[in-house]
């Protein structure tokens, strides 16, 4: 019991801490939750780790409930909820207040200012993370076409993506990728 | 899905419709559960193209913003959304809708590969999978930019086209990009302002 309450508080503060240097993102925090995890805390090993990533990848939702699956790993039902509750809640609050402020002060020059200068940096960080997924991706051929149809399609048509999606996983599956 | 398309913008071009806490709650349960690869692609379509609560420009600010607050970008945005439109109460809302249902089934999931596992399977499949994903955030990001080549704001495309090239192409280190693009780019928005 006393164990469980350290291992809870251990998830508890590491997460927490973690979540307020992943500025761009809950992936960009991912290296060193697994140097945590894995070569810190001997929680997992590095092929366990590997596939709690993976399971994560294939879950749909936001990237960070792989920390609800490390915590689930590491100290069940109860280890999943303070996991996730400490890498979403202290971030969650700040984005309550900033866009709070943010919203009133709407107009000001220093907003319109700040707005207008993230939003562009933004599109390129995220067009350049579509290109590193994209890399990563696209060893072959076939994925590369799946990729650029995607693209094409998404783009062009009002088709929904997870028709897409099921096409290119049932691909995947047969080997063709 | 479009159900919404029809609502009073008639008479109210300007103010998009607000959504109720049911509908903020569905809207990103449904965001989380269609987001394969990653929920910010799926996040725009309902926002800006299904349910129109955004404008295309209203929703690069707030991504904006997002992106440069620590931890999940679509998880602050979600609580920024919800707040702005009903108070804490809606940014609880549509945090627990966009957390709850994948929470559930990664936790379903991680119990059934624990008593049965087949990932080679499993990962054949994610391989097409991941493809498609890029190909989805290729076009998302394509649609989001177009608001800032349309306004031709003074130096807004090429600072985004400097970004993209200075980390998707020369792969130079983020933090050296961002100490030289960052102060440019909101120079350059105070100066126009």
């Amino acid at each position: 019991m006393k164990e469980l309450a350290g291992t809870l508080g251990t998830l508890a503060w590491f997460f927490a801490l973690t979540s307020l240097f992943a500025i761009g993102g809950a992936n960009s925090a991912v290296p060193e939750i697994h140097r945590f995890a894995v070569d810190v805390q001997h929680w997992m090993t590095d092929p366990q780790f590997s596939d709690i990533f993976g399971l994560a990848q294939l879950t749909p939702g936001p990237n960070v409930i792989v920390v609800t699956l490390i915590g689930y790993h590491v100290a069940g039902l109860v280890g999943a909820l303070v996991a996730t509750l400490a890498m979403c809640g202290p971030t969650c609050l700040l984005a309550f207040y900033v866009g709070r402020t943010f919203d009133r002060f709407r107009g000001a020059s220093w907003q319109v200012a700040l707005a207008g200068g993230l939003v562009p940096v933004t599109l390129g960080l995220t067009a350049a993370s579509a290109v590193v997924v994209a890399r990563a991706a696209d060893d072959t051929r076939v994925a590369v076409g799946i990729t650029v149809a995607t693209a094409l399609m998404t783009y062009w048509i009002r088709v929904n993506p997870l028709w897409i999606f099921a096409v290119a996983a049932l691909l995947g599956l047969s080997g063709v990728v | 899905m479009n159900d919404s398309s029809s609502a009073p913008r008639a008479t109210e071009p300007v103010t998009p419709p607000r959504p109720s806490l049911s509908e903020l709650f569905i809207a990103y349960a449904l965001i989380s559960l269609y987001g394969f690869g990653g929920v910010l692609a799926w996040s725009r379509r309902m926002m800006v193209e299904e349910r129109r609560w955004m404008t295309p420009e209203q929703f690069n600010e707030a991504y904006a913003l997002c992106s440069f607050l620590p931890g999940p970008n679509i998880v602050n945005f979600s609580v920024i959304f919800g707040s702005r439109v009903r108070g804490p109460l809606g940014g609880l809302v549509a945090l627990v809708g966009l957390l709850g249902p994948p929470m559930a089934l990664i936790i379903v999931i991680g119990a059934l590969y624990a008593h049965y596992g087949d990932l080679p399977a499993l990962r054949r499949a994610l391989i097409g999978v991941t493809a498609a994903a890029a190909g989805l955030i290729m076009s998302t990001v394509a649609k989001m930019a177009l608001p800032l080549f349309r306004n031709r704001a003074v130096g807004g495309p090429v600072i985004a086209l400097a970004t993209f090239g200075a980390i998707g192409i020369a792969q130079w280190p983020l933090p050296i990009v961002l100490v030289v693009v960052l102060p440019i780019s909101l120079a350059l928005a105070w100066v126009r302002r």
